[in-house]
């Protein structure tokens, strides 16, 4: 089993969200995070004084899937994400120990 | 059947309490005695509760301004000039700003406790509605000026120097200068200076205490990295509103009657915020290239001050000029020369009602016109030059006053209290420092009931947060 955790831009969530539905993967946890990164910050004016906001809001979407379906995660998620701009996010795999469905107590690949 | 649970001790003060409620004369009515007019009765007290909707709208508009660590303690900073106010101006503060004159400088104290401020009207103050409708009309200005005062303090002051101040600062700075300026024989008044609704004694005096409180306790210690944002805007907004909406009571109600002077002041109000609410809009888009909201509604504010003075003696086109200087005039103090000069006014209460406040008594002295009411006087602009010298002098003299007394009563109010809280109680926020509560809890809370006989105390858990 792996771990897909993907920084994406807000605006992107519901065009993955809905390609992972169609490739067969309904479960995911998401996750309103801030960072910094390529992207440089946004400005905002509070009464005639400029600051420039460092931190961005980002979405996290965590998914745990079979290994054979890395490959296919990571480019459905590539494609619907990417604008091609700076700030697009990044893919992040890692390797699962374990899983269990707490309702059932079963375990493995079974639980995800 | 006992009705009140008291301890000994406390008895003999409610029985000192009831005897010299007996001993205080009564409101007779006498014949002769000017009467009531029910229209211009009815319309100031509406106006004074009107007024009194200015304060909570004002906790809303530096509530929003302030990081959400701060929200309560600032609200508080407002509304507890309600409670404090209310009871200070029974006791003592109407006879000290409008009891018979001592020397031109500040009320007698006959009217103690509203002595002999009965439900006749005392006709060298408003002819037609009853002394104690004045005296509460009155009262609510009374509270929102130290309350104005609060936002150039925001953040950093502890909350019983804060109590201390303003009962002082109330005392000794504001009901001698209402005195001053409306009180019968008091020296502005009677050097013919005009201030129709409170731009010298409102906003020029909270306006300049604000400025030298702010440098009395000294910058915020945040760090470069995180500055003092607002952390909700639609809040100073609704605080703007309720500011603009109550400000109809402010002005129009300083007519003192339902007529036309009041109609006047309403329409001249209404003029001014707008214009100075378009002019700091379009200041802030050649600017900075966009209109902000907070930018709109803070125009609106600086156009309100403005007008104050001049609202009952100025015609509505001499409104829209002083609205559109106003709002490029504070734009300019609170964006270029406060960041020249580096004073951490943190809402920014020396710009917008010292700043706009002097605008507004200068206009006053050009734009007064006694076509708009023959009560008044001829401006500048309508052949006139001695009133805008006199509206100088009474700049001038609650400028030195304010900043004066300030000073002297933060420093006694500092030998007594701790003014700042500290760089730890900084970081924490006000909300939780100094009033143990904390305003948004948007995360799960875990903690257990320390004391339950009297008070239910919680205690908040710090959680890691990712996003707000």
């Amino acid at each position: 089993m792996k771990k897909i955790e993907a920084i994406i831009r807000p605006a992107k969530l519901d065009d993955i969200k809905e390609a992972l539905g169609k490739f067969g993967i309904h479960g995911m946890t998401v996750t309103e995070v801030i960072g910094c990164g390529l992207q440089k910050g946004k400005k905002e004016v509070y009464r005639g004084t400029e600051y420039t906001i460092d931190l961005l809001p980002k979405i996290k979407i965590e998914i745990i899937i079979k290994d054979k379906w890395v490959d296919e995660v990571v480019r459905i998620i590539i494609n619907t994400a990417r604008t091609g701009e700076i700030g697009d996010g990044k893919i992040f795999v890692y390797p699962v120990e374990n899983a269990v469905r707490i309702r059932t107590g079963e375990g493995g690949e079974e639980a995800i | 059947m006992k009705i009140l649970n008291l301890t000994p001790k406390a008895a003999p003060y409610l029985l000192a309490i009831l005897l010299l409620t007996a001993v205080l004369p009564g409101n007779a009515w006498a014949a002769g005695e000017p009467t009531a007019d029910t229209g211009d009765t009815t319309f100031i007290i509406f106006s004074a509760a009107l007024v009194l909707l200015m304060t909570p709208g004002l906790a809303l508009f530096y509530g929003g301004m302030v990081r959400k660590k701060n929200v309560l303690g600032t609200t508080m900073q407002s509304v507890i000039a309600i409670v404090l106010i209310s009871l200070q101006w029974i006791i003592i503060g109407y006879t000290l700003a409008f009891g018979p004159d001592k020397a031109g400088l500040i009320g007698g104290l006959e009217w103690l406790g509203l002595k002999d401020v009965g439900l006749t009207p005392n006709p060298d103050y408003a002819a037609t509605i009853p002394a104690q409708v004045f005296m509460v009309f009155q009262m609510m200005f009374a509270i929102l000026t130290p309350a104005l005062i609060s936002g150039a303090i925001a953040e950093r002051m502890r909350f019983p120097a804060y109590v201390a101040f303003v009962l002082l600062w109330a005392t000794l700075v504001y009901d001698p200068v209402a005195h001053w300026v409306w009180g019968v024989d008091g020296w502005i008044r009677t050097l013919g200076a005009l201030d129709f609704a409170g731009g010298t004694v409102v906003h020029i005096l909270s306006g300049v205490s604000a400025l030298v409180a702010c440098l009395v306790l000294g910058k915020r210690k945040n760090r470069p990295t995180e500055p003092t944002l607002p952390h909700n805007i639609p809040m100073v907004v609704m605080g703007a509103a309720l500011l603009w909406f109550g400000w109809f009571g402010f002005n129009a109600g300083s007519a003192l009657g339902a007529n036309g002077i009041a109609a006047a002041a309403f329409v001249t109000t209404n003029t001014a915020a707008a214009a100075a609410a378009l002019s700091w809009l379009a200041a802030e888009w050649m600017h900075h290239g966009k209109p902000t909201v907070l930018g709109l509604v803070s125009g609106a504010v600086a156009g309100l001050v403005a007008i104050t003075p001049a609202a009952g003696f100025v015609t509505p086109m001499a409104a829209i000029i002083i609205g559109i200087i106003s709002g490029v005039l504070c734009y300019f103090m609170i964006a270029v020369v406060k960041g020249k000069l580096g004073y951490d006014d943190s809402l920014d209460a020396f710009g917008m009602h010292s700043v706009g406040g002097t605008w507004g008594a200068i206009a006053t002295g050009l734009f007064a016109t006694t076509t708009v009411n023959p009560a008044g006087a001829d401006g500048l602009f309508y052949g006139d030059p001695s009133l805008l010298f006199k509206q100088l002098i009474a700049v001038v003299a609650t400028y030195a006053f304010a900043a004066l007394a300030t000073f002297i009563i933060l420093k006694a109010v500092g030998l007594v209290f701790k003014l700042r809280v500290s760089p730890e109680e900084e970081e924490a926020g006000l909300d939780i420092t100094q009033h143990g509560e904390d305003a948004y809890r948007d995360f799960a809370v875990s903690g257990s009931v320390v004391r339950s006989e009297r008070v239910v105390v919680h205690t908040p858990v710090i959680e890691a947060k990712t996003i707000n």
